[in-house]
């Protein structure tokens, strides 16, 4: 219900924002010199303060790109840690001028919050974990299981939901964080575990022995995380959405923050010199020089560098890209090319 | 000779020293004396691993999360990240202003509560009135060449006492105000301190603070932005205000009639009654209840991390996900918890000293 309310207030001030004339968030970001972005408070892998107080994660890695591109310079940018029921009027008041912090993009929240979604940095869903010597092999076998969920959250409506849908029974035991959660299932408290799998893997991986807990294959909802930007300024909608494509475009094309400087310099394909700014004028309509895609490369790498350094195989995570590969090794990331 | 008076003999061996005393408090019965065997071995069984956890097998040294081998307590977690705990992500090279700071307001409150320092009155209007805009000056830059240090920046255990002490010292001067405005005879002021006091004790601070960084927002311009670091520092202000107010009505309400009457028969005025001789006496009786709050306020300022400000315990859990350091949790709660004892235990000694040391005259000396 608080919610509700608390939506209602947010579509309504961004009503009003959107009829009250204002400077594009791009001109104000320019003029500024900084880009304030909103991030999580710790999030592993997505958004988190390491020792020296620099913020690092793949969703700290698209407000690093977009100043990159934007300002020239990706450490220009003031984090602004967000809970999770602030994040949207932090958006809507102007606060922030992009939310980047572990979003589901949902039809409610694209249409009644007054915020656009600039695209999936990361494709989430709930899935389980088990232990290797439980010998099951789907969630279909695990019929009567006490399952491990962290309580109050889509997660546990969600398992009810799938476990009634397919007729089976089983018992839920719910605690207040997932980390309780997960050490219950460490200790061998319930059959499974369950969170969305981003977590799921974070967890795995301080567990007593993390190579005999493997997920199951199922993965029964959709969370498509994604950087958001307040409606109604669609130049800095772009500005946004395309920041994250180049970063994936690059990592289609192979540019790396290694070779950008040698590919743009020799390169004879032409959809690498498109993104690196070799075709003049391309991006007038972006309000940036030709050269923004060059400098995200440079200075933040492609979409697979950044996932390899803060969930994949360099980081302490260590999460399998899966679905999260390139559309063209099996996954669904996908983005519109640059030309 | 018989008659003669015999030396004194020293009381029964049983009866005084460490023996004497376990025998009159701990073994005076058989019950008792099987409940303290109990309840030694139950100490025992928890403490030592316990202990054990803490110290034996902890591991103090190193740097990375590989140096914790051998099964007790990772305090390299801490000790690891103990600067960022203390100043949290405010610039490296600037920390000495965290620490001039801190070093000068604790140099001032010394001088204060040191018993026989000269000029007590100058120094406490210095620390009142001139060094806050020092203190901010310093912390804040932006003037004298010092680099302007943005308030998101602030954090760990520095944010947490600046969050205290403003609350603290803000609130006592208005809560005097506020109590006696609600025991003026003047209706309106009356009136109008009840229904703040009442207002503000009525909401839990955890909505004053959710109200101050949700919902304000969206009731200001556009193009308007209040720092929220400030926004939290007025609402932690306001609400303390109120409950603060309601202490020192309780020391009010204490002293006798007779005093305020001896007082308007010397043909003093209001606020020379009041600042000669109701609160000198009033303030007194508040101490253990204004203590109370002070701790009360410096342990609620923990409750800024659900708007996103990182005061110490915040920045703990923050650190927490850090994925070089995930499964330290306890570790690093156990840390905060210590930190915040050794605060709250320090103000509650010092309220009980000055208790005793003010403990003067009138009413039930106990």
């Amino acid at each position: 219900m608080f919610n509700k309310k608390l939506l209602t207030a947010a579509a309504v001030s961004a009503a009003l924002a959107s009829s009250a004339s204002f400077a594009g968030t791009l001109d104000s970001v320019k003029e500024r010199g900084s880009l304030q972005c909103g991030v999580s408070s710790g999030v592993p892998g997505y958004s988190v303060p390491d020792d020296k107080g620099t913020w690092t994660g793949l969703d700290v890695d698209v407000c690093r790109a977009i100043a990159a591109a934007v300002l020239g310079d990706a450490t220009k940018v003031k984090y602004i840690p967000l809970t999770a029921k602030e994040r949207f009027t932090a958006l809507s008041s102007g606060e922030i001028d992009v939310l980047s912090r572990t979003t589901t993009w949902t039809l409610t929240r694209d249409s009644q919050l007054g915020i656009n979604f600039a695209g999936v940095n990361y494709y989430d869903g709930q899935g389980f974990l088990v232990k290797k010597d439980l010998g099951v092999s789907s969630v279909k076998e695990l019929d009567g299981a006490t399952i491990c969920i962290q309580s109050g959250t889509t997660t546990e409506l969600n398992t009810a939901d799938y476990f009634n849908a397919n007729g089976l029974a089983h018992t839920p035991v719910t605690f207040d964080t997932n980390d309780q959660a997960a050490t219950a299932f460490d200790t061998g408290r319930c059959d499974a575990f369950t969170t969305d799998l981003s977590q799921a893997f974070a967890l795995r991986s301080r567990m007593g022995d993390p190579s005999s807990v493997v997920a199951l294959p199922e993965v029964i909802s959709k969370e498509p995380l994604g950087p958001s930007v307040k409606q109604a300024d669609d130049q800095w909608f772009n500005m946004v959405k395309w920041s994250l494509n180049a970063m994936i475009n690059a990592e289609e094309l192979g540019i790396t923050s290694e070779n950008v400087d040698d590919l743009k310099a020799n390169s004879k394909n032409p959809s690498i010199q498109r993104l690196l700014g070799g075709s003049e004028g391309l991006s007038k309509g972006l309000g940036v020089d030709d050269d923004w895609a060059y400098r995200i490369v440079k200075q933040v790498g492609n979409y697979g560098e950044s996932f390899d350094r803060n969930l994949g195989a360099g980081s302490a995570l260590g999460i399998d890209r899966g679905i999260n590969a390139l559309w063209n090794q099996g996954g669904f990331l996908y983005a519109p090319p640059i030309r | 000779m018989i008659n003669e008076q015999q030396p004194t003999l020293p009381a029964p061996a049983s009866t005084i020293g460490l023996v004497g005393w376990l025998r009159t408090n701990l073994f005076n019965t058989p019950m008792n004396s099987i409940a303290t065997i109990v309840m030694l071995y139950l100490c025992y069984l928890w403490l030592t691993p316990i202990f054990d956890w803490v110290f034996i097998s902890a591991d103090w040294a190193g740097t990375t999360r590989e140096s914790c081998t051998s099964g007790g307590a990772c305090w390299v977690f801490i000790t690891q990240r103990i600067d960022q705990f203390m100043y949290g992500f405010y610039p490296a090279d600037e920390t000495w202003r965290l620490n001039v700071t801190f070093f000068a307001f604790v140099a001032l409150i010394a001088w204060l509560i040191w018993p026989n320092l000269p000029k007590k009155g100058l120094v406490a209007a210095f620390t009142l009135l001139i060094f806050p805009f020092i203190a901010f000056v310093l912390l804040s830059g932006g003037y004298f060449g010092l680099e302007h240090v943005e308030t998101h920046k602030w954090g760990g255990l520095s944010l947490t006492l600046v969050l205290a002490v403003v609350g603290i010292v803000a609130a006592l001067p208005l809560g005097i105000l506020l109590a006696l405005g609600r025991r003026s005879e003047m209706p309106i002021v009356r009136a109008m301190s009840v229904a703040y006091i009442e207002i503000w004790r009525g909401v839990p601070l955890i909505t004053v603070l959710f109200m101050a960084s949700v919902m304000l927002p969206l009731f200001l311009p556009e193009d308007m932005h209040f720092d929220k670091l400030l926004r939290a520092l007025i609402g932690i202000t306001m609400f303390q205000t109120a409950y603060m107010a309601e202490v020192i009505r309780g020391g009010l309400q204490a002293i006798p009639k007779g005093q305020y009457e001896a007082a308007d028969a010397l043909g003093l005025g209001y606020w020379q009654k009041m600042v000669m001789i109701i609160l000198p006496q009033a303030l007194k009786l508040m101490i253990p209840g204004v203590v109370n709050t002070f701790i009360a306020l410096f342990k609620d300022t923990s409750l800024v991390l659900i708007i996103g400000l990182f005061d110490l315990l915040a920045i703990v859990q923050a650190a927490q996900n850090d994925p070089k350091w995930i499964g330290y949790a306890t570790e690093g709660y156990v840390f905060v918890a210590f930190v915040f004892w050794i605060f709250c235990f320090g103000m509650s000694r010092y309220s009980q000293h000055l208790e005793k040391m003010l403990h003067t005259g009138h009413g039930s000396r106990a």
